[in-house]
């Protein structure tokens, strides 16, 4: 199988397999979870300037009512997660560390997950500018990890030329399974989802890249396409290695072509999106809703019930690992998958727009791993041989440890390193060359601005 | 759950790969290469690799100890070395001179440039280069495999004492009647007499009472075992292997009666030790996938020109240091190309959508979009 897609020239270069450790969420369906006494939506959940909140304190708002907006283009309007009460917006713990600015909602108790507010469009007229807009009014960015708002990504730039939309189904983050539920369960939003994508950036075909560790996703998707008779939209079942779910990488396996270095999909005509994204956008739009809720895989080894849940945006973790099972134990909390995602730094932070799994390791998990002794590189080349982006971590680690940032920057092209962690996750050494990456392209960005 | 989580960075997942696994597989491989070297010359070659490799691990442990180099003792990177030089000496080396060269290796080849990875040459040829400088007779003195005796009895040089010339062998050689000796390997033998060993005897090594070491074939198969487990790079032997061909190869078309045949070059001497364990060594060779076939494409070739056009016979261990040496260099030259920075901007021609905007294709099937 390797070795065919390597003659079909698919798959992109080096990548790492790590064990996939979904087969304890990916066969579940997604479930609800209940409402906390208490929900926390931090008003800066991506890039761009934070939305300025247009509630006061003591005002009952209802579930899908806007509470937050912003007229910066990278930035998107919230919305209640919950019926309730405004009970305070001041600073909270956000999953990075630092305290932000938060809206703080207390929940009516017996309150439906129904969603009550929003009018209902009829966007089958719509020009690409008013279904940007409609994006735009819903809150909604990648729901992938990124958080980027989808409205901008979907922005076609004046020049540019979209002929295709991608979309990214690949999920290639061990233990996550909310992408291939959402696939499973939800194929017919999908496909709307991925009409508004296509009519928003005039695309005329769309390509859904799944890996092949997901063959009833794959299969799902196909029935909905089959029953809505599309013939511009394709599934292909991608290669299974990490980071297919990277864009650059996908575009590589379902085209065969390099993305140039510092550039975006869209200079080759394409736009990426992820499924979830979509598969959203299709069941919000019509409604005329805006984003309360999301679907998180909740899961790891000291996890007593693990699956993907509906989680209302702004759920504090330590309700999610209670309703969860989480042991008591447990040692670290991790959102997002476990080659890219952040360690919490409290469990007192929400989950976000951009929270796709959460991951709790044991005492015992991390043992192993921390016992293990780092040695200086032994140049064995295994980084060197999985860098998806075709850099010499080794070279970069060296430099690093010497803190020489400035030829990592101009002769090794730390500019490229995306920080997907394959170099780390291989090193015999133990040596954290993704963190070290991520401190030099720091130090590096604040002497630039300097 | 406890209200005290820890924070650390991605990824938080982790091959199972490590220093002392890869060093421990390498050690493994190694046994029956040393099982075989003992089988051919005896108690003596049993205790040349105990020695080397007790004084290598010892002096490790020291310089570990004393935090002059990086490293833990348990990392069996010193075991490799010992093994490798033991390997390399003859086999009725003095033991005390052996210790010498073993202590230098770590000393000088290692702890020096501040141990594991930071080292620039090879230790287990840095420890043989000092052994051929200083002991220059006793290195070249090398006696017949598998003589009858082996099992029970030293060669009369292994037990010299300390800075004292070892006993003569010859004397007691002459004992044994053994036809056709002459002492020499089979490499200097041809460069010296123009005899040429048999191919089918330097292959298994199993020939008569020849002074050689283990065979070529066991220690590619050793080898293909760790490159099939990707504990060792393929192509750095592949290289090596392959430009010593070709040089030799040339060399013998151009004068046949002068150099010797490709598959001498290949099967004799120590190219296929020092190609499969010693060129590998990753501290000491090019981390960069390219910078690989340089370097090994150098060491082949520089053996043969070292055996063929020095006074010397054998031309493995200079051709590694030498590779050695430039490797930062091979290195410098040989940086992969990102993603997306490479010349060519084409998509590879199996993809399975066509890039091509004005279609909806797929699989190359061309159907043309409605354009209305
Ligand atoms: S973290 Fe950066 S250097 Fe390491 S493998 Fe990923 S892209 Fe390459
Ligand atoms: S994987 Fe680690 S030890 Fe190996 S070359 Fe890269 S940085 Fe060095």
């Amino acid at each position: 199988m390797k070795l065919l897609n390597f003659l079909r020239g698919e798959a992109f270069q080096r990548g790492v397999h790590p064990p996939s450790h979904k087969e304890a969420t990916a066969d579940r369906s997604i479930r609800r979870l209940p409402f906390a006494p208490q929900l926390v939506v931090p008003l800066s959940q991506h890039i761009g300037k934070s939305p300025k909140p247009i509630v006061r304190v003591g005002q009952e708002v209802v579930r899908g009512q806007l509470i937050a907006q912003s007229d910066d283009w990278l930035s998107v309007p919230h919305h209640a997660p919950a019926t309730g009460v405004i009970e305070a917006i001041e600073l909270r713990p956000s999953a990075r560390g630092p305290w932000v600015e938060s809206i703080v909602i207390r929940v009516q108790s017996g309150s439906t997950q129904e969603d009550l507010w929003g009018k209902p469009q009829d966007l089958s007229n719509a020009t690409p500018q008013e279904l940007l807009q409609a994006i735009w009014d819903s809150g909604m960015v990648g729901l992938g990890g990124a958080a980027f708002p989808t409205h901008a990504k979907l922005t076609v730039p004046k020049q540019a030329h979209v002929h295709t939309l991608v979309v990214n189904g690949c999920e290639c983050e061990p233990f996550l399974t909310c992408d291939h539920r959402v696939m499973v369960e939800e194929a017919d939003a999908l496909m709307a989802g991925i009409r508004y994508g296509m009519r928003a950036t005039s695309a005329v075909r769309t390509i859904i890249g799944v890996e092949d560790n997901k063959p009833d996703a794959v299969k799902a998707i196909q029935a909905a396409i089959d029953k809505i008779g599309a013939t511009d939209i394709f599934v292909e079942a991608v290669p299974t290695k990490y980071p297919q779910g990277s864009e650059k990488m996908l575009i590589m396996a379902l085209f065969g072509v390099e993305i140039p270095s510092g550039g975006l999909p869209v200079s080759l005509g394409m736009v990426v999106n992820n499924v979830g994204t979509l598969a959203a956008l299709g069941k919000l739009l019509p409604a005329g809703r805006g984003l309360t809720e999301r679907v998180v895989t909740v899961t790891g080894p000291g996890v007593a019930r693990p699956g993907d849940y509906r989680v209302p945006l702004g759920t504090p973790l330590k309700f999610v690992l209670e309703y969860a099972g989480a042991e008591v134990n447990s040692r670290q909390v991790i959102m997002g998958g476990p080659m890219m995602g952040q360690s919490a730094a409290s469990l007192d932070v929400p989950i976000t727009k951009g929270v796709s799994g959460v991951l709790v390791l044991r005492g015992e998990d991390i043992a192993e791993r921390e016992q293990r002794v780092v040695y200086p590189c032994i140049k064995c080349g295994e980084c060197v041989e999985s860098c998806p982006m075709g850099l010499n971590p080794s070279i970069l680690g060296m430099l690093a440890s010497r803190r020489d940032y400035e030829p990592m920057g101009s002769h090794y092209h730390l500019g490229d390193c995306f920080e997907c962690g394959c170099c780390t996750y291989v090193c015999p050494s133990n040596i954290q060359l993704a963190q070290q990456f991520r401190i030099a392209k720091q130090v590096l960005r604040e002497r630039a601005t300097a | 759950m406890s209200s005290t989580i820890e924070i650390r960075s991605a990824p938080h997942v982790k091959g199972s790969r490590t220093v002392e696994q890869i060093m421990r597989q390498v050690v493994y491989s190694l046994v029956p290469v040393c099982a075989f070297f003992v089988w051919q010359y005896g108690i003596s070659a049993l205790a040349l690799i105990t020695v080397v490799t007790g004084v290598c691990i010892w002096t490790e442990r020291v310089f570990t100890g004393t935090g002059t180099q990086s490293g833990h003792i348990q990392d069996y990177s010193s075991v490799i070395t010992g093994l490798l030089l033991a390997l390399t000496l003859p086999p009725g080396f003095p033991l005390w001179m052996a210790a010498v060269a073993a202590f230098i290796s770590i000393a000088l080849g290692k702890a020096l440039f501040g141990g594991i990875g930071f080292n620039v040459f090879n230790p287990a040829l840095v420890g043989r280069a000092f052994a051929q400088a200083a002991f220059p007779t006793a290195i070249a003195t090398y006696t017949p495999s598998f003589l009858s005796g082996r099992g029970s009895e030293f060669i009369p040089s292994s037990l010299a004492l300390p800075l004292m010339q070892p006993a003569d062998t010859a004397a007691w050689l002459h004992g044994m009647q053994i036809d056709g000796w002459t002492g020499a390997t089979p490499l200097a033998q041809w460069k010296f007499e123009q005899t040429l060993v048999g191919a089918g005897e330097l292959l298994t090594s199993l020939g008569g009472h020849l002074p050689i070491g283990p065979s070529p074939v066991l220690i590619v198969l050793c080898g293909l075992y760790l490159a099939s487990r990707r504990f060792m790079d393929w192509r750095i032997p592949m290289a090596v292997f392959g430009s010593a061909a070709i040089t030799a190869w040339a060399l013998f078309l151009l004068d046949p009666a002068r150099f010797p045949t490709p598959f001498f070059t290949l099967l004799s001497g120590g190219l296929a030790l020092g190609a499969v364990y010693m060129a590998t060594d990753m501290a000491t060779s090019p981390v960069t996938p390219k910078g690989m076939w340089f370097y090994g494409a150098l060491i082949g070739f520089l053996t043969v020109i070292i055996r063929n056009f020095s006074g010397l016979p054998e031309g493995v261990m200079y051709a590694i240091l030498l590779g050695n040496a430039v490797t930062p260099l091979i290195e410098r030259v040989t940086q992969p190309t990102p993603f997306g920075k490479g010349a060519s901007k084409k998509a590879r021609r199996a993809a399975s959508y066509s890039l091509n905007p004005s279609y909806i294709s797929r699989d190359g099937d061309v159907q043309e979009r409605d354009k209305s």
